[in-house]
């Protein structure tokens, strides 16, 4: 699989749609591992951090075959396919940003990756589309136990599997769920529901994870605890906790297009209307006007807009991949012209 | 700088609203910021709770000295940068941790998922980063049949753990 194909195909866990697609993007669950008996990723020194970046390419090449996966390395990787990695949440914007030897082993349906060198020797993380908690588990621990033939991992019986960060100790798992809520911003109830995920130890982060601002009123609800409840544990709890705001975000659709669908069709035909015509556009009001769009469409107000398109411009659209589609490195000013006349293409106005 | 909606309080949420292409920066405090359906505590992650739960730890000035005999990392700068240095920390500094596992994650043992050889108990991991050290020492010591018996020792001891 060659770097270039892989990022200019249409990202499975955003195309495809999955349970409750209409809602939920995708579920992610992301294992932390370190190998026993070596000092964590920060402590390595550079011929340390080289040895085991080639150690851990060997056992994850072995344990999976080279056929179903393909290692990138990173260090010598151009800064605009790291970014668009991390657009497609293959990789976190911890290891785009790191200096040394490190690498990603990434499965040709791009199901999973397993990071090498971030912040613990390895992360592996499955991604799967809609509402999968238990799959996407399941799947991850199937890779986990592969890896684990290959890799003796660093584990004490008492804290679990051990990472360099003690607030990922135990399971060393976070699993989320990546949610469009743009009826619950619209309706300013969103903050309610934060007050009612924190109360059960789960975060709540924006489009790229922590620190980050929730463009396209897009949010991902993943646990904090990772030690002293199980995986099944965590994933109940998560698996409680959605469909109930699923139900709200349903519920809050329903009484915006029941008490002022004027205003709500205002929204989402001007946020048509702009991306179908603009001629320079941020990527940022790119997600808001895409979030009103896509809301449009899944309500059925706005028809003859296929969904696919819509989901694929969220990733398409960002500065990473819209340079990569020009294949050119683009200035801010160069990218917001590149990303208006992209979009006016896809959506088939002139 | 005081909050641009009320005009009282300070202004601790800053906004960036992209409007019809155009940037509009707002500064408010929090409640007027909760008036307005902004997610305060969204911006809230883990790393800033734990940097803030490290700090609280600052005044205990004799864990501060405490260093791992494996890794080299001492107790401060762990606080400093959030990250311990190898996988031994956990027992070096288990007393001070114990508080911040127990605030983090309201627990203080594992429950889940057990690694199906137990290759990986303390003692061989110990091991391991011992025959590292040497490794090391024998490599800049330009001991090369030396490096070389070590550098099979530890690929022996990594690869081949006990079926449970």
């Amino acid at each position: 699989m060659k770097l270039d194909d892989l990022i200019l195909s249409p990202s499975p866990w955003l195309a495809l749609g999955g349970p409750q697609g209409d809602i939920v993007l995708s579920t992610r669950v992301r294992l932390a591992r370190n190998v026993a008996g070596r000092s964590f990723s920060s402590r390595l020194r550079p011929e340390e951090r080289q040895e085991l970046e080639a150690y851990l390419r060997q056992a994850v090449l072995k344990a999976l075959g080279p056929d179903h996966v393909t290692w990138f390395e990173l260090a010598d990787m151009p800064e605009i396919d790291r970014r668009c990695l991390v657009e497609r949440h293959l990789i976190s914007r911890e290891l785009a940003a790191a200096e040394g030897q490190r690498g990603v082993a990434i499965d040709a349906a791009q199901r999973f990756a397993i990071m090498a060198n971030e912040e613990d020797h390895l992360r592996l993380q499955v991604i799967f589309p809609g509402v999968q908690l238990q799959e996407a588990w399941l799947e991850a621990d199937s890779v986990d136990n592969r890896l684990e033939e290959q890799v003796t991992y660093a584990f004490s019986p008492k804290l679990g599997y051990l990472t360099a960060c003690p607030t990922n100790v135990g399971t060393a798992m976070r699993a989320s769920v990546m949610l469009h809520l743009p009826s619950l911003v619209l309706t300013k109830q969103i903050e309610k529901v934060f007050r009612a995920v924190a109360r059960m130890r789960l975060a709540v982060r924006g489009l790229y994870g922590e620190g980050t601002q929730a463009t396209g009123d897009i949010y991902q609800i993943s646990n904090q605890a990772s030690l002293g409840r199980s995986e099944e544990d965590i994933l109940k709890t998560l698996g409680a906790v959605i469909p109930q705001i699923v139900t709200y975000e349903q519920q809050a659709r329903q009484v915006l297009a029941d008490e002022s669908p004027m205003a709500l069709d205002d929204r989402i035909f001007r946020a048509w209307g702009i991306l179908t015509h603009a001629r320079t556009i941020s990527s940022d009001e790119t997600l808001a006007l895409l979030s009103a769009v896509r809301l449009g469409v899944h309500l059925g107000r706005l028809q003859g807009v296929n969904i696919g398109t819509i989901n694929d411009l969220f990733l398409l659209t960002r500065p990473g991949h819209i340079q990569k589609i020009r294949r050119a490195e683009l200035s801010e000013s160069q990218r917001d012209v590149a990303r208006a006349d992209y979009i006016r293409k896809r959506l088939g106005s002139n | 700088m005081l909050c641009q909606r009320c005009k009282k309080q300070p202004a601790t949420v800053h906004l960036t609203e992209i409007l019809q292409n155009e940037k509009r920066e707002r500064h408010l405090c929090e409640d007027c910021a909760r008036e307005e359906g902004v997610a305060v505590k969204a911006q809230i992650n883990l790393q800033d709770i734990l940097s803030g739960m490290l700090e609280a730890h600052h005044t205990a000035g004799k864990e501060a000295n405490l260093a791992c005999p494996d890794c080299g990392i001492t107790y401060a700068e762990f606080r400093d940068q959030g990250r311990l240095g190898c996988p031994n920390d956990y027992e070096v500094f288990a007393e001070p941790l114990k508080e911040i596992l127990e605030k983090v994650h309201g627990a203080a043992e594992h429950t889940g998922k057990l690694p199906r050889r137990a290759g990986a108990d303390l003692t061989t991991q110990r091991q391991l980063m011992q025959l590292r050290r040497q490794l090391q020492a024998a490599v800049e010591g330009e001991k090369y049949e030396e490096a070389a018996r070590l550098r099979d020792l530890i690929r022996e001891k990594e690869t081949t753990g006990e079926t449970r």
